[in-house]
């Protein structure tokens, strides 16, 4: 979707502002809740990490932008609790559980934790369609502007660029993120010269790359 | 925050010993010490430099670093032609294995709307200024792909161990953000 996560090539947000690299991951102890219980209700299985990333961003532009990380993390997953049917709405508004929870299929215990992010989420999957693009091969972006999720930023759409790496088939988030499968396809690193993407006043020198599955892609 | 915890918690749908030892793992265990020591190794020994560019993933699984952000690795390597800035402009992906959870800054909108498009005016925010002839090559973090920046060798290390060359990598070199630190400026 067109929303305001895609951030590639906005203007006006003034500069980045570094941090030493001592700084702490968390700057409040409620980041350290928001980040802890978003993974462990993640674990449950309940919903996809495509879907959880959807959930981010599908919120009003206006208010994503006004919201810190961890806010916007927080606010996703009071999305994703309350679609999957896990919570409800006068649970939220009370602050409290008002009836017991649903039976969930998995639970992440504490002891369980070192295994689950050592296994991660592997998103590589077999399959027997060959690929249709080899490293070197020109293509072009499609243009598109879905309502659903995407991983394919405004900026690089319509643009033609170099396939740099094969990666395999990988899981199509534009599906997984609404209960349309894996539906795993080949994905491949896409190079473009900044040019090609900025025009007039572009650094000669930029080229940006992007990870395009194929549906993403026409031959060029 | 504090209210969505409790009714998932009395509701059985997380354990709060989990959900501390997740917040324990990136406080205290999963961090870019990690990556420096990759680093470090890439540039005092070539068999693991050549492996580290062949498959990343399995270089940094054998030394131990696997797992959540990091199952798909690719590594890319800085030289004096060529300067390597990872961002993600969709939302933050981020290698944790090898550099833990993201600092402020790539999470934030300054960075992921211009690194794509003006990498040099955020170097430079960085206090980093490349020669004109280095070329940029942006990596934008758009699928489960993670990469790590091998930044160059400082001068000045020959015969250095890797222990010591690691204390010269610091977390924004491997995103490209910054450089390795020279001898002088590790120099206590």
């Amino acid at each position: 979707m067109n929303g305001a996560q895609d951030l590639g090539g906005m203007h006006g947000f003034g500069p980045v502002v570094p941090e030493p690299e001592t700084e702490p991951n968390f700057h409040a102890p409620w980041e350290r809740r928001a980040f802890g219980v978003t993974l462990a209700m993640g674990a449950t299985g309940s919903w996809t990490l495509d879907a959880s990333r959807h959930a981010r961003e599908s919120l009003p532009p206006a208010e994503y932008l006004a919201s810190s990380y961890y806010e916007i993390w927080t606010k996703g997953l009071e999305r994703l609790v309350l679609a999957a049917g896990l919570v409800g709405a006068d649970e939220l508004a009370a602050g409290r559980s008002l009836r017991p929870g649903a039976r969930l299929s998995r639970m992440l215990s504490a002891e369980a934790v070192p295994a689950a992010l050592a296994r991660g989420g592997p998103t590589e999957r077999e399959t027997s369609a060959p690929p249709r693009f080899a490293v070197g091969d020109r293509v072009r972006t499609i243009v598109t502007n879905p309502a659903g999720h995407t991983r394919l930023p405004r900026y690089a759409r319509g643009k033609t660029g170099t396939i740099e790496i094969a990666h395999g088939a990988h899981v199509f988030p534009d599906t997984n993120a609404h209960g349309g499968g894996e539906a795993p396809q080949h994905l491949y690193t896409v190079r473009f010269t900044g040019s090609e993407l900025w025009g007039e006043g572009a650094d000669p020198t930029l080229s940006v790359s992007i990870d395009a599955w194929e549906r993403y892609l026409h031959g060029a | 925050m504090k209210a969505l915890e409790s009714i998932l918690v009395e509701k059985g749908y997380v354990e709060p010993a989990a959900i501390d030892a997740l917040i324990d793992t990136y406080e205290t265990k999963v961090g870019p010490r990690n990556g420096a020591r990759v680093v470090a190794r890439a540039w005092n020994d070539p068999a693991f430099r050549a492996a580290l560019e062949t498959d990343a993933t399995a270089a940094i699984a054998s030394m131990g670093f696997v797992g959540r952000q990091g199952e798909h690795m690719v590594a890319v390597f800085n030289t004096p032609e060529e300067h390597h800035l990872v961002v993600c402009t969709l939302c933050s992906c981020y290698p944790w294995p090898v550099l833990g959870l993201p600092p402020t800054w790539y999470k934030s909108a300054p960075y992921r709307s211009r690194a794509v498009m003006e990498p040099r005016a955020v170097l430079t925010d960085f206090g980093v200024s490349l020669p004109e002839t280095t070329a940029i090559r942006v990596w934008d973090s758009t699928a489960e792909i993670r990469y790590l920046v091998v930044p160059m060798r400082p001068e000045g290390t020959e015969g250095w161990d890797e222990a010591r060359l690691a204390d010269l990598v610091t977390r924004d070199s491997m995103i490209g953000a910054g450089l390795a630190r020279s001898p002088e400026e590790a120099a206590p």
